[in-house]
């Protein structure tokens, strides 16, 4: 049976604007939260890990729209400029949340980046997104030709591992989440560089 | 024994049922020492307000109940706390399972309003109802070879989620060196705001010693075992570089990957600042224990 199509045919309805705004209004709702003592007792430690967790999140999902379309057929390819530039902000508000917030002195947020190979590693991530978002346009993608473009936006792959080894480097004893992400994360990249013969039937 | 070591507080001044949700103002209690010139007056004089019941039982590291902060609240409802027994063995004189009321009968219960220091850089003050541990240990009758005192946790698998996803090698186990077991400042919690201990807070019985990192006050102890090695503990089983046998609260000795130097102290919303954390977490009395060692090595 063949779920693609109607997949397909649902999504086609839905734009690709629908990311921004529902990002936005979930950071934005998680802040007023916290603002006003509804997160629980220590509020800047939930919207860091939960920033955290939706950047890393929606680098998933982007690394997943090609796999997705070679296994299944369901496309997801006019949202992934949308989801990889909301990564980014959503990873902006993680680290303003944490150097604002959390550290909150421009001499010791630097000092933690020089210092914790977890930070620099995460700081590393967020810096490589920069050039990402910046040309996410189809401006950027004539101006540097499609060839180039798409080899630059080949930094993802690394953004997401990073970020991956980010959380895992942080976590205390053994536990499981930032592994199923480094693990997930791989596998995604290795499907670029792996043939994984999960091939779809043609229809 | 007991009222070695005394926060210069009546209990009226803290602790009315009612209040429990209230933050109140109040003096922090170096003072015993304090008076005969051996506390420096910053800490003498500064203010201590105790965090809310509702913010003492909400975030908890237990990580048999899981290692979210809301999990152990959310997870040790199923905890078996009644009936109770210790094993106590080892160098001891009188060795054996202990009924919890019979190893406390007779023994005073008090309130002692601590600060407490997580490794992980955060912090709160909490009122706790206990007893001098060396109250305990003088009960049992300390043999004179012993030097350590060993710890441990209890493990229900079937209560305990955490225990299956072994995120530590389970059962928990902490240890003291005898003469920090001994100190006044060293107490086997039984309750916290007059109220009987909340099992996410390590029901029945939890040791707590203020002046190291949270991790070192083990809950729900099933056994204490005097021992003259030093035995072995949990977390630095775990990772050894990171975390050590002393885990002396200390702000010049970071964790490998955080800094000691500041903390937030837990309830203070999205606008709270950090505050300086304190040498042996604000307790200076403590630091003739460790004359002589260098601290940045005896971690």
């Amino acid at each position: 049976m063949d779920l693609a199509t109607p997949i397909n045919g649902t999504l086609r309805k839905l734009p690709a604007w629908t990311i921004y705004i529902v990002s936005a209004a979930w950071v934005t709702w998680m802040f007023y939260l916290g603002a006003t003592n509804q997160l629980g007792p220590e509020p800047i430690n939930v919207l860091e890990r939960e920033y955290g967790e939706l950047g890393l999140k929606l680098l998933v999902l982007g690394l997943l729209v090609t796999p997705l379309r070679k296994w299944t057929g369901v496309n997801l390819i006019k949202f992934r400029r949308a989801i990889g530039v909301t990564a980014f902000f959503v990873v902006m508000a993680h680290f303003l949340v944490w150097a604002l917030l959390d550290v909150r002195s421009f001499e010791r947020v630097w000092m933690e980046i020089v210092k914790r190979p977890y930070v620099t590693v995460g700081m590393l991530a967020f810096t490589m997104m920069i050039p990402l978002v910046v040309t996410s346009n189809n401006l950027s993608v004539r101006r540097l030709g499609a060839a180039a473009w798409r080899k630059l936006h080949k930094l993802t792959y690394l953004v997401a591992i990073l970020g991956a080894v980010h959380y895992l480097w942080l976590v205390k004893g053994f536990q499981i989440e930032p592994i199923i992400y480094l693990v997930v994360i791989v596998v995604l990249v290795a499907t670029r560089y792996v043939s994984l013969n999960i091939r779809r039937q043609p229809a | 024994m007991a009222y070695r070591w005394t926060n210069n507080l009546t209990r009226a001044d803290i602790t009315p049922k009612a209040a429990f949700l209230n933050r109140r103002q109040i003096l922090a209690g170096t003072v015993g020492l304090g008076a005969i010139g051996l506390v420096g007056p910053a800490a003498a004089q500064e203010a201590l307000e105790p965090n809310t019941l509702e913010e003492i039982t909400s975030y908890n590291n237990y990580y048999e109940f899981g290692t979210g902060k809301e999990d152990p609240a959310r997870n040790a409802g199923a905890l078996e706390t009644s009936p109770w027994s210790i094993k106590v063995d080892g160098m001891v004189d009188n060795p054996g399972d202990y009924a919890l009321e019979d190893i406390l009968a007779g023994l005073t219960v008090e309130e002692r309003i601590y600060r407490f220091r997580c490794v992980e850089a955060w912090s709160m003050v909490v009122p706790w109802n206990g007893i001098e541990l060396a109250d305990i240990l003088n009960k049992v009758g300390v043999q004179s070879g012993a030097k350590y005192v060993a710890f441990e946790t209890v493990v229900q698998p079937e209560n305990m989620i955490g225990v299956q996803r072994r995120v530590l090698d389970f059962p928990y186990v902490e240890g003291l060196r005898l003469d920090e077991a001994m100190h006044p400042l060293t107490i086997m919690a039984t309750g916290i705001y007059n109220e009987p201990i909340a099992n996410q807070n390590g029901a029945p019985i939890r040791l707590v010693v203020p002046w190291k990192y949270g991790f070192k006050s083990i809950k729900s102890i099933v056994r204490i075992t005097l021992t003259d090695e030093e035995p072995p503990t949990s977390w630095n089983k775990a990772n050894a570089r990171e975390y050590g046998f002393y885990s002396n609260v200390n702000p010049q000795v970071d964790h490998p990957r955080w800094s000691q130097a500041t903390e937030r102290k837990i309830g203070g919303g999205l606008f709270a600042a950090r505050q300086d954390t304190l040498m042996f977490n604000g307790y200076p009395e403590v630091a003739s224990l460790y004359e002589g060692m260098d601290l940045s090595e005896f971690i």
